[in-house]
């Protein structure tokens, strides 16, 4: 009996980790070992890390992917001395941490009214928030394409209503791109919101009122500090996924929306340079483990201090 | 407070929640209004039509797509839900084995990674496994991998956060009376926590059914889901067949929600019924 239980929890645990490791851990040490290497010789997209020279076998690890993508060469420049990949980086940044302001702007009212709401609603609501996120995700980024084109839907009653003269460019700019993201993006930074709103103490908030305290001092004063580890789990939904973001670039930006992604898949198919994917995606990862670094301390340390 | 703040701030409040409601129906009321329209305009109603429905079923892309979209997305999710389990097991119950930190890590690591550096992993990984083995050739096996990868994350939160709250004296009873582990678990632990197997499964299986990333990195020629025809038609301009096709998912999915809730209402009123009439007896 004691033996049967030991064996099916070494089942239990070995089942998901070694998938894990075979599919996860795995995959990864392939990425890093082949952003190290030069591309191959002839149709081979990668060279070997170890070679067979003069009879002994020869590490050979090339820093140059990571070296060409901070550092102008002769291509890839895009002339302010910074390389194309660099600006990929600094655009991918500014649009995950613009749509994560405008989610947390619209999210955070919402989600603090829909906490509100009686709750006999509430499912309903909550229901109708989760509604579209079932619906697929690349069909309603594909119709905003249809809304803000320059003879769509939105350009067509804003003229009609005599708000503008002639067509705005909205499609493949900024607007376009911060449109599709903050709207695919909301509900990601609605729901841990609202777990959180909808969990607060109301007494607390009485209890300020009661002493004195304004309607706007009660929210800034009470409910925001209390509801930080829903903003902080919020702004990590939205953010970190924005960085990666492939398809609404694809969609709705331009020519100089290009993000990271997109740069690493036109490497990989394009210029069918797998080193360079490789080190680009390395160093997304880096740049992805900054914040999950500071919010992983930020959690530990409300821990600490609830003891 | 005054009465006057407290309706200026319930007003403000429906109408925030207004808005928002509707920046997030625009595209689907988009969507469905202009896939019945009867030209390919996409600024104008021109008038009802069904031709873009007959466009779709004659659109043979589109329908192998469904088809093996359903296929991966049926088996992936049906994967992610059983590893999933398996993962939440591990987390809820077993809480001192060497490595948990690192299995913590490694379940959770698939939420916060882009989806594209997922696929490029995995297609590396691929690659190597081909060129050793000779198989598989990337396709449906390689983007159902890809899935239940993402899946099992998503299905280990909802199963283990249900599996967390049950109350393991039921379990500890059927011990007691003579049950052996597996038993227990198929006969007590499996039906409490059904409905989480549920909604995980719900849910893997409509993030593989969308899922246009990983797929764009792991299928081979000739195998295209629904998710990447319908991206590559998207990239060349519009296309109201698209818009057909939204429309009947859009449908799909609102039925299948209100069917859901309806049960779940049911389940749940029968449960009240239950503990107040449990209550009355004691």
């Amino acid at each position: 009996m004691k033996l049967h239980n030991k064996l099916g929890r070494r089942l239990v645990i070995g089942v998901p980790y070694g998938w894990l490791v075979l599919f996860f851990v795995l995959p990864f040490l392939i990425l890093l070992r082949i952003s190290v290497t030069d591309m191959g010789a002839g149709v081979d997209p990668f060279a070997p890390v170890i070679e067979h020279v003069d009879g002994a076998w020869r590490l050979v690890l090339k820093v140059q992917n990571y070296l060409s993508i901070f550092h102008d060469s002769a291509q890839g420049s895009s002339g302010t001395g910074r390389t194309v990949y660099i600006d990929a980086y600094l655009t991918s940044l500014k649009y995950a941490f613009l749509t994560t302001v405008l989610c947390l702007g619209l999210g955070y009212p919402f989600a603090y009214f829909l906490a509100r709401a009686r709750p006999a609603v509430r499912p309903v609501l909550l229901m109708l928030v989760m509604l579209p996120f079932w619906t697929s995700f690349l069909l309603r980024v594909y119709a905003w394409k249809g809304i803000l084109a320059d003879q769509g839907v939105l350009n067509n009653l804003l003229m009609g209503l005599g708000l503008i003269q002639e067509p705005v460019a909205m499609l493949y700019t900024d607007v376009s791109m911060l449109v599709g993201m903050t709207y695919v993006y909301c509900p990601f930074m609605i729901l841990p919101l609202y777990a959180n709103l909808v969990k607060m103490d109301r007494l607390l908030l009485e209890a300020a009122r009661d002493l004195g305290a304004s309607g706007w001092q009660t929210f800034w004063l009470i409910t925001v500090p209390l509801s930080r580890s829903g903003i902080v789990a919020g702004c990590m939904l939205v953010f970190i996924p924005a960085l990666g973001e492939f398809v609404i670039p694809s969609l709705l930006g331009g020519a100089e929306n290009i993000m990271i992604g997109r740069v690493v898949w036109d490497e990989m198919f394009s210029s069918n340079n797998w080193p360079r994917a490789a080190a680009l995606a390395v160093v997304m990862i880096v740049v992805i483990l900054v914040p999950l670094a500071f919010y992983y301390r930020a959690g530990s340390a409300r821990a600490a201090g609830t003891q | 407070m005054s009465p006057q703040d407290a309706i200026s701030e319930k007003n403000l409040g429906r109408l925030w929640l207004a808005v928002v409601y509707l920046f997030l129906y625009i595209p689907l009321i988009f969507l469905i209004v202009f896939s019945f329209n009867s030209t390919r305009q996409d600024s104008v109603f021109t008038g009802f039509s069904m031709r873009w429905y007959a466009a779709l079923l004659e659109d043979s892309r589109l329908v192998e797509g469904f088809f093996l979209s359903l296929k991966v997305a049926l088996l992936s999710g049906t994967l992610s839900m059983i590893l999933g389990c398996f993962a939440a097991f591990v987390l809820v119950r077993y809480l001192r084995f060497s490595g948990r930190t690192l299995f913590y890590g490694l379940v959770n690591a698939p939420l916060v990674m882009p989806e594209v550096i997922i696929g490029l992993a995995l297609l590396l990984l691929m690659v190597a496994v081909q060129r050793a083995l000779g198989w598989p050739d990337r396709g449906f096996i390689t983007i159902v991998l890809g899935h239940t990868l993402l899946g099992m994350a998503y299905a280990t939160v909802v199963i283990q956060s249900r599996l967390s709250e049950m109350d393991r004296a039921i379990e500890e009873a059927a011990m007691d009376l003579g049950c052996k582990p597996l038993q227990v678990f198929f006969l007590v632990t499996l039906p409490t926590i059904a409905p989480a197997l549920v909604s995980s499964w719900l849910l893997t299986f409509t993030l593989s059914f969308d899922d246009v990333v990983i797929s764009e990195f792991l299928s081979g020629p000739g195998v295209t889901t629904l998710p990447q025809v319908i991206f590559s038609y998207a990239r060349r301009g519009v296309n109201p067949t698209i818009y057909a096709a939204a429309t009947l998912l859009i449908a799909v999915v609102s039925l299948g929600i209100v069917v859901y809730s309806l049960v779940m209402l049911r389940r749940q009123k029968r449960l009240d019924r239950d503990i107040s009439a449990a209550a009355r007896l004691g």
